[in-house]
């Protein structure tokens, strides 16, 4: 035999370089890198201890919302009610705490609220068959209300017996002098990269991103997998949600307004495929960072905010259009 | 002794019966091939045998003892193996991914417990060598001809000892020297003591690999019968209704 068993086994499609120089996340850390550097060379303001903090601090929320909006993209789902579950989360922790009751049970009833809401979703979405648009277009404006109702659409300020512990979770740096948010961030990261590489749940969505039907032959439970996703991406909304509200100090019914689009642009300009079947926890970092990275870099180099919208814009058709490039090449 | 026997099965859905009154047997090592025109019955049939729908009326039994299946899976862990018509392929994932799909194989101790890469890659290659199939593990199902992508469905088959393996239209999609390698498949199938039914609208795959063939038309089976006593022209016949039984 020519070959053996073991060359099969090792065979790859593409070397390490070229497996790099294809992959549209390593074209936006590049981008990152690049603005990073151009911003520290031009700007005096940039690459100060204090503009890092702010800038890492900022990207961990939109950062951690993406990890699992993540997962919801990769089943080829969406999720627009990030934002609204994001405020319903911390009014519910606020008005909980407020009413003299102790942290613990206040984040457990904000994380039991989101997932509450994400199984909500999961269920109307896997098991009565609609569209995740549709859903969670209604389930933005019912968080959002409802938030309004728990709060009578008050700012929230006041804490009750835990009000310091909560700012301190959102607002200290107990490690290395590394803003709390962001050491959240990781960790959740490191756990989304490791359920998606190396459980069966990771790559049973990844199985339904690329071929629904398939994965129900198979023997994947399609639907438990789906109201699992939708669960885990109000979650993370919810997390995001208490750890801004421990950082603000406050929270208001307009806490994480359009929140969804700047989440689902992170997502898609690290790499996640809208169409299903694509996405890495690494990317939705990367993407929530190039995006922070732009807006920081405007207000610093003197650039009208109005401007804001159209690099971020630009900047999420820019990352897509890596992609298509490599999938035209592809099929000529 | 028969692997699975069908005894008066029958299948309606409100007032449309798909399937009436059907009962036949499959011996281990036999090549069955199943026809019938479009809306004849196959699919519904196949559907029961593959655990996808109860039938209304009638019994399933393997190797003697009843067989009641409510979902696809318990047909699986009955020895019971589908290929699709379009494959059940996921474009996204690797050879080996979906080979393994739905029954990865994992190392450590729950919840410690993850994918074992190392280890599908391997059984996946093993699958593929005694497969005769020029299709690596590590490659992605996308770039893949429509000869790999056969084997890799058909490698599924092979990961459990099934009993019976159903195939669905395994030689519509695919060029002529692909369905020689396809017939060779289930030729190694058989000799290997499985139980091949062979879902078929081209007489001359059946013919030149089936044991048996057992044609339905409108809802009943009208003929069951040795390849050697029969012909395409009276299969195309009960096919059409031109020959009313045989």
């Amino acid at each position: 035999m020519a070959v053996t068993l073991d060359q099969t086994i090792e065979h790859k499609q593409h070397t390490f370089l070229s497996r790099l120089l294809g992959n549209q996340t390593f074209w936006v850390v590049i981008a990152v890198v690049l603005a990073c550097v151009f911003l520290s060379l031009s700007t005096d303001s940039f690459a100060t201890a204090k503009n890092l903090y702010n800038i890492t601090r900022n990207v961990t929320f939109v950062a951690i919302v993406a990890l699992g909006m993540t997962f919801v993209i990769i089943t080829g789902g969406i999720d627009l009610s990030v934002g609204s579950v994001l405020c319903l989360s911390s009014m519910v922790l606020a008005v909980t705490m407020h009413a003299g009751y102790s942290i613990e049970l206040g984040i457990l009833a904000a994380v039991a609220t989101s997932l509450v809401i994400g199984a909500f979703n999961g269920i109307l979405i896997a098991y009565l068959g609609f569209p995740s648009f549709v859903v969670t277009l209604g389930m933005l404006s019912i968080a959002r209300s409802l938030a309004m109702v728990a709060s009578n659409n008050t700012v929230v300020f006041q804490f009750g017996p835990d009000h310091d512990k909560l700012l301190a979770l959102g607002g200290g740096a107990w490690l290395f002098g590394i803003a709390n948010p962001v050491l959240y961030m990781i960790v959740l990261a490191l756990l989304t990269g490791f359920v998606m590489r190396w459980t069966r749940f990771g790559r049973h969505i990844f199985a339904i991103g690329g071929n629904e039907q398939a994965a129900m032959l198979t023997g994947v439970p399609v639907k438990p997998i789906k109201v699992a996703v939708y669960m885990i991406c109000a979650l993370s909304a919810a997390i995001a949600g208490i750890i801004q509200t421990g950082w603000l100090g406050a929270v208001t019914t307009n806490i994480g307004t359009g929140m969804e689009l700047q989440v689902i642009a992170a997502a898609v300009i690290g790499g996640a495929n809208l169409a299903g079947g694509v996405g890495t926890a690494f990317g939705a970092l990367v993407g929530a960072a190039l995006i922070e990275v732009i807006r920081n870099s405007l207000g610093l180099l003197g650039i009208n905010a109005f401007w804001q919208g159209t690099f971020i814009g630009g900047a999420i058709v820019l990352a897509v259009l890596f992609d298509r490039l490599r999938n035209i090449r592809q099929s000529d | 002794m028969a692997v699975l026997e069908l005894i008066n099965v029958s299948k309606h859905f409100g007032a449309i019966q798909a399937v009436n009154d059907v009962s036949f047997s499959l011996e281990p090592g036999e090549v069955v091939g199943l026809m019938g025109d479009n809306g004849a019955g196959k699919s519904t049939l196949v559907k029961m045998i593959a655990g996808n729908f109860r039938p209304s009326h009638g019994a399933l039994r393997m190797d003697g003892g009843e067989l009641v299946m409510h979902k696809p899976v318990d047909a699986r862990r009955s020895g019971i193996e589908i290929v699709h018509q379009d494959l059940a392929l996921c474009d996204n994932l690797t050879a080996a991914a979906n080979v393994f799909l739905g029954r990865e194989m994992r190392r450590g101790v729950w919840p410690f417990s993850v994918l074992d890469y190392a280890s599908m890659y391997r059984r996946a290659g093993e699958i593929f060598i005694e497969l005769k199939s020029e299709t690596r593990p590590r490659d992605l199902v996308r770039k893949m001809s429509g000869g790999q992508r056969q084997a890799v469905a058909i490698a599924r088959t092979m990961l459990s000892k099934a009993k019976i393996v159903l195939m669905d239209e395994p030689t519509a999609a695919i060029s002529v020297r692909q369905v020689a390698e396809v017939l060779n498949l289930i030729r190694q199938l058989r000799d290997s003591g499985i139980a091949v039914v062979l879902i078929s609208h081209r007489m001359p795959d059946v013919f030149d690999v089936a044991d048996r063939v057992i044609v339905m038309r409108r809802g009943r089976k009208v003929a069951d019968k040795v390849i050697a006593a029969s012909s395409p022209e009276e299969v195309t016949g009960l096919i059409t209704g031109a020959v009313e039984a045989a």
